[in-house]
């Protein structure tokens, strides 16, 4: 028999340990990823090219270094909350469901780190960061 | 005690008692495009380091991105954003309490599907008749 009160259970906030934070975290990088994703999407449409030097010029633009970075971030953030459930659905058992989400946790992490920092790069004009340095 | 029992009770996705209806189908591809998504976004990441590394690696990029099978996943990829992104206002607007009646969830379904196409069209023809101009 469970020795936790009904308070506690209350306050546990039902298995997940969350309650719907889960949830609303995904809505509002939605909201987020929006907004950056059309952004993104006019933005390379209005490119006048894809020479190095155009790129590197656009992506070291203050305005387009952090919308970059906060479009990536927030990119990881929603996929990671996505692909948590999608291996919350579909993997049973216990140790290798725990095991994939943290894999898939670190490879987001990682994979947005550099990234970001690959824009980082470019916008202090890097040393390899073609003409504009 | 009823807690000391240990219930089996269904877990998601608890599907297979359902009829197939269409609205279910693009249900699962919200699903199936956000895994593509999270795939195909190593592909924006790839860009970006290769920008940042300068020259000689981002030429390798372009010719990598210009590679007929790399234009056939990019397709596939946008395809994906742009459905995503509209069913995913949908699913907003659901979460707003909204369009939740069954003409409502079907007529907003087909918009999404028929947008998401034509979106996607758009897209690369602008792409195509920038890549005519000399632009890539």
């Amino acid at each position: 028999m469970s020795l936790r009160s009904p308070v506690a259970r209350v306050l546990g906030l039902g298995s997940a340990k969350e309650g719907s934070s889960h949830w609303w975290s995904q809505r509002v990088s939605a909201v987020a990823l929006a907004i950056l994703g059309l952004w993104f999407v006019v933005a390379l449409l209005t490119l006048p090219d894809f020479s190095h030097d155009t790129v590197v010029d656009w992506m070291a633009a203050p305005l387009n270094a952090v919308l970059l970075m906060l479009l990536v971030g927030t990119l990881a953030y929603h996929s990671l909350l996505g692909v948590q459930v999608v291996v919350e659905d579909y993997v049973h058992h216990g140790g290798l469901k725990v095991a994939t989400i943290v894999l898939l946790t670190f490879v987001h992490f990682a994979l947005a780190a550099a990234a970001i920092f690959a824009v980082l790069r470019v916008a202090f004009g890097g040393p390899i960061a073609g003409s504009a340095a | 005690m009823p807690t000391s029992v240990k219930r089996q009770l269904p877990l998601s996705p608890f599907l297979t008692v359902y009829r197939w209806q269409y609205t279910m189908t693009l249900s699962i591809m919200h699903r199936i495009t956000g895994c593509a998504l999270s795939v195909g976004a190593l592909l924006l990441v790839y860009w970006l380091i290769a920008i940042a590394s300068g020259p000689e690696a981002y030429d390798r990029a372009l010719a990598v991105f210009a590679h007929p099978i790399t234009r056939i996943v990019l397709v596939v990829f946008s395809y994906a954003f742009f459905y995503h992104l509209l069913n995913g206002i949908r699913h907003l607007v659901w979460d707003s309490v909204h369009w939740l009646e069954r003409r409502e969830a079907r007529l907003s379904g087909w918009i999404v599907f028929i947008a998401s196409v034509i979106v996607t069209l758009l897209f690369w023809v602008v792409v195509l008749s920038r890549d005519a101009g000399g632009a890539v």
